[in-house]
């Protein structure tokens, strides 16, 4: 439990990725099995267990300590799981520190009565804060340490020195602990099968085209083109009778789209991108936010925002894997294979093909994506190339696969507020909160608060503005300053976006999706920033098409 | 009968005693003080005479000038001064080096003002020793039941492992200048740590004190001479505001540690953008408090500065007469 609450601490507060990947890989090689298997099911959120509920802990500590004291505490800390641990006021006599091992396994078969005497057994017997704080993390399901399932799969194909694409698509067929994924991962033994039905197939990724070189040395003949859809890429798989949905790193989400499952009539794998349609059209990318992150949908959801797929690619027909195959067979396969599939139920598809965009030579096609034509490609994010003799290969190889955004969005907006970063970057300012002019009650010129930044400058010029921050700052309130800004003193930036939403959440009543800083207007009075009614001209065009 | 605010009591200068006409520990420049130990918010420079013992003397010369006072007097632990009267010793209380509770008797009462203590082994300075007394005037820093600070020594393995996990980066680790940065150099060699320890400008001439006083720190060296790839594995030690300082980005992709009872609070260490928070504290944690207020059992507890209420409530509930005494002008451990 100890090396376990050890690892949840550190990675609570570390922020770079490569220094979490080392946590994790380490804690993986040096801890025995079985522990190092709860661990890793843990962070890759495949352990719950539904008998233990936090309510019962504050009931607990209160019967053990006097309630002014812990609320006074509580008041304090600000964090429930966090204060107990701290306060816990152990009895003598306890037993000897559980392990990690001890812990799951008598929590899996626990009952909820029984749940709670082992929980105030175990807080009794472990030393210290940091151990009770990972065992009430571990037990009420919620680590929230920064740590993506992803992430933990790679530290352990990091630890076996194998691509993460091979974890990725073991990682379906493994139970916890993964006895058998550390006795491959260090060559004690063969690679566990991944002969589980409807299983994740690891995606492959485009990299993203630099015209100024790539088109010099590449010939529109080899590739396809095709539109990059707005949604979300997904993986739908139909095999042995079971249907899932995943997204390309793996998650299953199944459950929160059955319409969407129901449309695979034939058993194949088909990767595609997850969007709403109605009438075979295209609905905005904020409409299908309506339908993730939930858990579950209900009938008045999936009429108003319902979901389809739309497919790019067949990886598995039946049970032949074409994944070795070029993609312009496989693209025929896919063309035949959703031909076969019966019209669903409702009025619009739940899963049509992406079709391909034909073009002679690139600068055609250069057109096409400045300008897509009216439908859908007005609402693509871009065009896909893909190379018509590629295999599908898991990761991200080089040339087989490009992708080409459309340009960005671009306004310029004033810095209002700049926070300090973390990790490498905890001594400069650089997380940025800019604002765009509009009119106050008064009818006086006021900036309001558009979007934040963190990224799209380089070191050097991250020093320059950490310099004008620390000059600058009108107030500060924890690692917060807010920063000057008039039409005369103040610092513009020009803000690149891929698209706009209406956003209730924010003042502004827009939001922005992936700003980034694309140049810094060291030249620009704040004063001839750009106005909100710019941003709200473009979310007209935008929702208009 | 004496009672004791005869003897002691709060004034906005800090406690007063009016038979023997001196302050202890005044945040505000008089006539005649009794100071605790050296820190800062205990021990300020401008007073008439001062009574301390002579670490802490030779402390505030160091960072004061050596006309910090227009005279002092040293006091070694043990030896007893009397100014009109009333009788003053002067007895470690195991927070800093020369740190000292002082005991006040007159006319059959004893007060101890406790200044900032703890109750653990520090191998910078002798350890706290409970003085049996009417009245005991107790801090509270850490006067809270979430504050249980684990084995120093446990924390500096976690440090020690960190560094060897993390070969290409260098450990900052913020500390008090004047006390929390020895022990922790301290520490690093009791664990086996020889390697020069790289050191703040601010740390040099309060590490040099304590090496006059027979604290061996190991090899030291500035943290401005060397390249930025030599401090690959390295361990700085510096001011806590240097970690989100400038002064930070000489180092290779820096972990930012600090060693500080406020770290046991996880948002603390969020906000502060701690990597790696070091709970390791001079002052004593609500265990300690506890334990000395029962260990002790005086006739009321005077509790001077920190989390009073928290305390005072735990002292009645075990049937022990507190009171607070919200003295202003003490700050934080952490606070900047």
């Amino acid at each position: 439990m100890r090396a376990f609450a050890e690892l949840l601490d550190r990675l609570s507060l570390t922020a770079s990725r490569n220094a979490k990947l080392t946590l994790v890989r380490d804690h993986l090689r040096e801890t025995p099995d079985p522990d190092r298997g709860w661990a890793l099911a843990a962070l890759t959120g495949e352990l719950t267990f539904d008998a233990a509920k936090p309510a019962f802990i504050r009931k607990a500590v209160e019967a053990r300590m006097d309630a002014q004291l812990f609320a006074w505490s509580y008041d304090y800390v600000g964090d429930l799981a966090e204060t107990v641990s701290l306060v816990w006021p152990a009895r003598p006599g306890a037993n000897r520190e559980p392990a990690l091992n001890e812990v799951v396994e008598a929590l899996r078969i626990a009952s909820r009565a029984e749940v709670q005497r082992l929980i105030e057994g175990w807080l009794d017997a472990l030393p210290a804060p940091r151990e009770r704080w990972a065992l009430l993390k571990l037990m009420t399901g919620a680590l929230r340490v920064g740590m993506t399932a992803r992430l933990a799969k790679r530290a352990a194909a990091e630890m076996g020195g194998v691509e993460p694409a091979e974890v990725e698509e073991l990682w379906h067929a493994l139970r916890p602990p993964y006895e058998d994924l550390f006795a491959w991962l260090e060559g004690r033994s063969e690679r566990p099968p991944a002969e589980n039905p409807a299983r994740f197939r690891p995606v492959m990724l485009a990299q993203a085209l630099d015209e100024a070189v790539d088109f010099a040395r590449l010939d529109p003949a080899d590739y396809a083109a095709e539109w990059k859809w707005d949604g979300i890429r997904v993986q739908l798989a139909h095999e042995g009778g079971q249907r899932r949905l995943y997204t390309r790193t793996g998650d299953d989400i199944s459950r929160a789209f059955p319409d969407v499952l129901e449309a695979l009539a034939d058993e194949g794998v088909v990767d595609g991108e997850l969007l709403v349609m109605r009438d075979g059209a295209l609905a905005p990318f904020a409409d299908l936010q309506q339908r993730l992150n939930r858990k579950a949908v209900d009938a008045k959801m999936l009429e108003a925002f319902p979901a389809a797929v739309r497919a790019y690619d067949l990886l598995h027909e039946g049970d032949e894997d074409l994944r070795p195959l070029p993609f312009a067979e496989r693209r025929g396969r896919l063309e035949a294979f959703l031909a076969r599939q019966p019209p669903t139920r409702q009025a619009s598809p739940r899963l049509d093909l992406s079709p391909l965009q034909p073009f002679g030579a690139w600068p055609e096609l250069a057109a096409l994506r400045a300008d897509p034509p009216e439908g859908d490609p007005r609402l693509a994010e871009g065009l896909m190339l893909k190379r018509w003799d590629s295999p599908y290969e898991a990761g991200r190889p080089k040339g087989p696969w490009f992708k080409w955004k459309r340009d960005p969005f671009t306004v310029d907006a004033v810095l209002m507020y700049a926070q300090r970063g973390h990790g490498k970057r905890s001594s400069f300012y650089s997380d940025y909160t800019f604002g765009v002019w509009t009119h106050d009650a008064a009818g006086q010129r006021a900036l309001t608060p558009v979007g934040k930044a963190y990224f799209g400058f380089t070191d050097e010029e991250l020093k320059g503005i950490d310099k004008f921050v620390r000059d600058n700052t009108v107030e500060r309130f924890g690692p917060v300053r807010s920063v000057r800004a008039e039409p005369h003193r103040g610092l513009v930036f020009e803000v690149a976006f891929e698209g706009l939403q209406r956003s209730a959440r924010h003042k502004s009543g827009v939001a922005m999706r992936f700003p980034r800083i694309s140049r810094i207007r060291w030249d620009k009075p704040p004063g001839e920033a750009d106005d909100l009614e710019t941003l709200e001209r473009l979310l007209a065009r935008i929702e208009g098409r | 009968m004496t009672r004791p605010q005869d003897l002691l009591c709060p004034k906005p200068e800090g406690l007063y005693c009016p038979p023997g006409d001196f302050y202890v520990d005044p945040v505000r420049p008089v006539d005649r003080a009794v100071v605790t130990h050296g820190h800062s918010d205990h021990a300020r420079a401008g007073h008439g005479a001062v009574l301390a013992t002579p670490e802490t003397l030779d402390i505030m010369a160091e960072r004061y000038g050596r006309d910090f006072a227009a005279s002092v007097q040293a006091a070694p632990y043990g030896e007893t001064a009397e100014r009109d009267g009333v009788q003053v010793t002067l007895v470690p209380a195991g927070h800093v080096l020369g740190s000292a509770q002082a005991v006040v008797r007159w006319k059959g009462l004893t007060m101890v003002v406790s200044g900032d203590y703890k109750r653990r082994r520090d191998p910078t300075c002798p350890p706290f020793e409970p003085v049996p007394c009417d009245v005991f005037i107790s801090e509270a820093t850490f006067g809270l039941p979430v504050f249980r600070h684990p084995d120093d020594r446990e924390e500096i393995a976690r440090l020690l492992r960190s560094v060897a996990q993390f070969p290409e980066r260098s450990h900052i680790v913020g500390a008090y200048a004047l006390g929390k940065a020895q022990r922790v150099i301290r520490l690093l060699r009791e664990a086996g740590w020889n390697r020069t320890i790289h050191v703040h400008g601010a740390l040099e001439r309060l590490n040099a004190l304590y090496e006059r006083h027979g604290v061996d720190l190991g090899p030291l060296a500035p943290a401005t001479t060397a390249k930025k790839a030599d401090f690959a594995g390295a361990i700085v030690i510096a001011p806590p505001s240097a970690l989100q300082d400038r002064w930070s980005r000489r180092f290779p992709d820096p972990v930012g540690a600090f060693a500080s009872g406020w770290m046991q609070i996880r948002a603390r260490a969020r906000q502060r953008g701690v990597e790696l928070p070091l709970v390791i504290s001079d002052h004593a944690d609500w265990d300690e408090l506890t334990a000395t207020v029962d260990e002790i059992r005086p006739g009321e507890l005077w509790i001077t500065h920190g989390r009073e209420e928290a305390l005072a409530r735990w002292a009645q509930l075990h049937g022990i007469t507190a009171r607070a005494l919200a003295l202003v002008g003490y700050e934080d451990e952490g606070d900047d």
